[in-house]
């Protein structure tokens, strides 16, 4: 091992630093021109081992142009690296400039940089594909050393990992020499991950680093005062005893798993904090400039504490951070240790962790993910092959850089580890896709955007054409916001469209931290003003909150089939195992146990399958839909994380029938089809493929009318051309994790001769929290039609007509509902003057983060 | 298909769950928005969606036409999403089109804002509105309008949300009160606009009720008066 040279010596030693055996091995893999991947946990200097081969290469060898290229997920994350890389390179004099490129870099700066490019260049993947879809590219990448990319097991498996892939391919195209260096996290799969970040899409080409962990994290488990809840996922119960924790510690991050527990935990915690302990709030919906806000108190040491959901997964390092309160069960092992890993950056002292579970099945959860992480147990998939709609973006941008050979690109694409396995033959779909839309109906062959030349070259058809590629740029794709403004003051964040459409003027909700009256809609802007006497309501956000995990999953089953591992569970759990095995059994680990029972002039039948509320969705759709065959007259069903439940007018009288394999048959292709989640795959992959239009030039979008309903083209083209190209990428996509066709599949062979059935006279203790959690998917026939017949019917008969529908036709249909008082929904303090009109929407979409 | 039916101006209206409405006593059938070739008008600004809007249309108006047998069909405007859409039609879905057209005896083309002048080659003669005993069919609804014609309108392509035990359910609607009929968009790629818009529910300002489409049935609600939402929204 060679020794750092001056002024690195110096400087390392200045600080009583010596360079961390990882930061020498990344340092050794560049100097043999190698990339290298480099995995860690959070914290013990990763970054600069990631630029320290740079700073040594231009220290030693001085030079003009771009040298080093960075690339982050998070804007705000490459002007810290910017800001922390800077401090450093001025210490030692070495002259270097470090620049940032994002969306927010100011066009004379862009120029600027054309002219005369930094040495080093910190970017995110959207802005490096603007740069590559610029007929200069060749010019400012050609000299290119090295390329850094941070998070790197943030990014793939992502779209945006998808097209950083396909750029550092082209990168490596402009310059040979190129070498790579991924930081990332502990990860399940090092093998995916450094294929991916691979020159070749070959996991040898890449030296494998790994970082020492840092001390065993200290954890422990907060339950609330007094009862144990049964149901609930918010942890509201718990609010008073994590302000003590908070209050005895410097400063807490209190991490929470969706937006609208953010806002409740937030609301509870001030509503107890006598003290006024400053504590802030942090959600990906909240307004950028609070957020950032937020963070520079956090950093200045100004707060001691922020409740925040998985916006603050990433980013810069704090170092300050003492605890880390985790609220409501992890869901994932891989996620609550890069949690815990952000509650202490120190490698050498233990991270503090404290986890609260939200109801009793969340006890057994966090029990089994403290196990999990002192096992150094990790999960989360390996990242899936590239899709079809990032690879017809970039072959348009490409086609702006520069015309291309089809051979030379599908070679150079086929090099990006995401799409090693690309065939000829997709590739060829999708640039046909590019050119005309690639219908077998050849309509728009005039329109094309692409042409051949007689050298067999493909060009861009014209300006106007490479102008609007560039604009569509990038993988980010949002679901419709509406910005909510304080009337006469400043825009404090945005919620979803649907969330705004289901208000009525005078409704209130607690967003950013403050309840919030609703006044109208003003453009593509919610107005609202403060306070309100109304209940306030809770946004909810459709989408991303995680599934249990099937280790999570392996251990939880472990620990309730086994009362010999019931010691770590606290009293009131074990309590309730042990009323499970007397009033009726506990589920086995391999097997899968179905109770049955009659409740309310209903039939009840809870699976206990364990297989996260993804799976369960899907399951619980084909369940009931056999059990219409078999005449039960299912009404309705329920996924948790840990059970499927059903309800239905006729006894389930052979439910084994409901768990064998073939209900993955025509039905459930069918159901995939018609689902919202894939058109709503569908819309996101139409948008990236650049058949829905994000921007386009001089003609600003006005809102809805100058876009196309992507539902709309999704039937069309479902009917007309069902193997089109882009359905082939929603199918692809829509089979990789949405649907967790594959957990179901694992679950039913696992199960296949272990089902026990239990007929019970009454709902048994392990059953109860399915039956009074909400947002219950409901089938009645299965399809939404049914829905609105009833509602249709429901309204003629309550109403006559004269009231407005939706409050009252909430309160007539009315389910059943096994709630009062055993969940922990916020309540304030001052009585609320009249009864909230209660409204299904809310329980719609369910709450994600 | 089951079709409701409504009283507008005196005279029994049919309103039909594909989007068209029929007027039994004048052998009349109306449809709105037909919006085709609005695939190509999108291809050509280089968002290449999938071809196949026009056929589709059509082959949903041939079939209301052969339910309903009308003598007379008025295409209450925005049949074709650009003024050059008619020319860009692909010659199999011309001739698909003109041959259903001819299949009925009289076809009135009721100007729009996309269409303002009649499509060439096709049959049928143009105007931009048709007064037939007490209803009048325009293009836009017009919200001066007095006196006790019915008005039958397209244009603004309303939707509507309900509200079930499984949360909200959006479809197009027809948008209904004493004196008018709003009719939702026909073509397959048209989208919607909300009742509670105020462009739209203003329309309504004493409420109404909506008809949302299904694959075999209509499904009614009342509209809530407009006032509220207009007052607050401004």
């Amino acid at each position: 091992m060679g020794t750092l040279p001056e002024p690195f010596a110096g400087w390392f030693a200045a600080r009583g630093w010596t360079p961390r055996p990882h930061q020498t091995a990344l340092w050794r893999a560049a100097r043999a021109g190698d990339s290298a991947l480099l995995v860690a946990p959070t914290g013990g200097g990763k970054t600069l081992g990631g630029f320290l081969p740079s700073l040594l290469d231009l220290h030693a060898a001085p030079r003009e142009g771009l040298h080093t290229l960075y690339v982050s997920p998070l804007k705000a994350l490459a002007v810290d690296i910017a800001r922390n890389l800077t401090d450093p390179v001025e210490e030692m004099r070495l002259g270097l400039r470090i620049e940032t490129r994002t969306g927010d870099t100011p066009q004379n700066r862009r120029a600027r940089q054309r002219e005369t490019p930094p040495h080093i260049l910190l970017t995110t993947p959207e802005s490096l594909a603007v740069l590559l879809a610029n007929e200069e590219a060749p010019d400012l990448f050609a000299g290119l050393r090295a390329v850094v990319v941070d998070e790197a097991h943030a990014m793939a498996g992502t779209k945006r990992g998808d097209q950083l892939c396909l750029l550092m391919a082209r990168l490596q195209t402009l310059a040979p020499g190129l070498r790579r260096t991924g930081l990332s996290a502990t990860v399940a799969h090092p093998e995916a991950l450094r294929a991916w970040l691979s020159p070749t899409g070959r996991t040898e080409d890449v030296r494998l680093v790994l970082g020492r962990g840092g001390a065993e994290p200290v954890m422990d488990l907060l339950l609330p005062d007094g009862h144990l809840p049964w149901g609930g996922h918010m942890g509201i119960a718990s609010a008073p005893r994590i302000l003590d924790r908070i209050r005895d510690a410097g400063v807490t991050i209190v991490f929470v798993n969706t937006r609208a527990q953010a806002e409740l935990i937030f609301a509870a915690l001030w509503r107890d904090n006598e003290d006024n302990l400053p504590i802030g709030l942090h959600h990906g919906s909240l307004q950028i400039e609070q957020r950032r806000k937020v963070e520079a108190a956090m950093a200045a040491g100004r707060l001691r504490g922020v409740v925040a959901t998985a916006s603050l997964d990433l980013g810069i390092d704090w170092g300050a951070v003492d605890q880390m309160i985790h609220v409501g069960a992890p869901k994932g092992v891989s996620r609550l240790l890069q949690r815990i890993g952000r509650a202490n950056h120190r490698m050498d002292e233990p991270s503090r962790a404290v986890l609260v579970p939200a109801n009793r099945f969340e006890v057994i959860e966090c029990t089994a993910a403290t196990e999990a992480v002192r096992a150094g147990e990790l999960d989360g998939a390996a990242p899936r092959p590239g899709g079809l709609d990032v690879l017809a973006q970039h072959v348009l941008a490409m086609a702006c850089q520069a015309p291309f050979a089809p051979d030379a690109l599908y070679a150079e694409v086929t090099r990006a580890g995401a799409y090693a396995d690309l065939s000829r033959q997709d590739f060829d779909d999708v640039v046909r896709f590019v050119s005309d839309g690639g219908y077998a109906l050849r309509a728009y062959e005039r329109f094309r955007r692409l042409f051949t030349d007689a050298e067999g070259m493909v060009h861009v058809r014209d300006h106007r054409v490479a102008r609007q590629a560039r604009m569509n740029l990038g993988t980010i794709v949002d679901t419709p916001m509406l910005k909510v403004r304080l009337r006469g003051g400043p825009v404090l964040g945005e919620v979803e469209e649907w969330f705004g459409s289901t208000l009525e003027p005078g409704n209130t909700f607690i967003f950013a931290g403050q309840v919030l009256r609703y006044e109208g809609i003003d453009a593509l802007t919610m107005v609202v003003s403060r306070g309100g006497d109304e209940e306030p309501r809770v946004p909810t956000y459709a989408g991303s909150r995680m599934p249990l995990s099937t280790n999570l999953s392996l251990r939880v089953r472990s620990i309730i089939a086994d009362p010999r591992r019931w010691r770590g569970l606290p009293e009131p759990a074990r309590e309730w195992l042990r009323l499970q095995q007397l009033r009726s059994e506990l589920p086995q680990r391999d097997g899968l146990l179905i109770e049955v029972f009659p409740k309310g002039g209903r039939w009840f039948m809870v699976a206990y399958t364990f297989e996260g509320r993804l799976a369960h969705q899907t399951l619980g759709m084909l369940v009931t839909k056999r059990m219409e065959r078999m005449g039960y007259a299912p009404m309705g069903y329920l996924g948790t994380d840990y059970v499927l439940a059903t309800w239905s007018a006729y006894e389930p009288t052979d439910p084994e029938r409901l768990f064998e394999e073939d209900i993955l048959g025509e039905e459930l292709e069918e159901w995939i089809a018609e689902s919202s989640m894939l058109r709503r795959t569908f819309r996101n992959i139409a948008t990236i493929a650049g058949l829905l239009e994000k921007n386009h030039p001089g003609a600003e979008k006005s809102g809805r009318q100058m876009s196309m309903n992507s539902d709309l083209i999704y039937d069309v083209l479902r009917k007309h051309e069902p193997d089109h190209i882009l359905l082939r990428a929603t199918r692809a996509e829509a089979a990789h994790g949405l649907t967790d066709v594959g957990r179901i599949a694992a679950l039913l062979a696992r199960v296949r001769d272990t089902i026990r059935v239990r007929r019970l006279p009454r709902v048994s203790p392990l059953a109860v929290p399915a039956l009074i959690e909400e947002g219950r998917e409901w089938v009645a026939g299965g399809a939404e039609d049914a829905l609105l017949a009833e509602a249709a019917a429901l309204v003629e008969e309550a109403t006559d007509g004269a009231e407005h529908f939706s409050d009252v036709l909430a309160e007539v249909t009315e389910g059943v509902r096994v709630r009062s008082g055993v969940v922990d929904r916020p309540r304030r303090q001052d009585r609320k003057r009249r009864p909230p009109p209660r409204r299904f929407v809310r329980h719609a979409k369910g709450a994600g983060a | 298909m089951t079709p409701a039916p409504l009283h507008l101006a005196g005279e029994r209206l049919m309103l039909d769950p594909c989007g068209a409405v029929a007027w039994p006593a004048r052998r009349t059938l109306a449809v709105a928005d037909l919006h085709l070739e609005k695939g190509s008008h999108f291809a050509a600004r280089g968002a290449f969606v999938p071809p196949y809007d026009t056929r589709e249309t059509i082959a949903r108006l041939a079939l209301a036409v052969h339910r309903y047998r009308p003598a007379r069909l008025v295409l209450l405007g925005d049949s074709f999403h650009d003024v050059h859409g008619c020319a860009r039609m692909a010659p199999a879905d011309c001739a698909a089109l003109g041959r259903l057209l001819s299949s009925v005896e009289e076809v009135v083309w009721v100007l729009g804002n996309h269409d303002p002048v009649a499509p060439v080659g096709l049959p049928g003669t143009a105007t931009d509105a048709l007064e037939d005993g007490p209803l009048l069919f325009r293009h836009e609804a017009d919200p001066r309008a007095r006196g006790t014609a019915g008005e039958m309108s397209g244009h603004f392509h309303p939707k509507a949300t309900m509200a079930t035990r499984a949360g909200g359910i959006s479809r197009p609607c027809f948008a209904t009160d004493a004196r008018r009929v709003i009719l939702p968009a026909f073509g397959a790629y048209t989208g919607g606009l909300d009742v509670r818009e105020p462009a739209l529910g203003g329309l309504f300002p004493r409420g109404g009720r909506v008809f949302l489409l299904g694959p075999d049935r209509l499904y009614s609600a009342p509209m809530a008066p407009m006032r509220r939402r207009a007052e607050s929204a401004a």
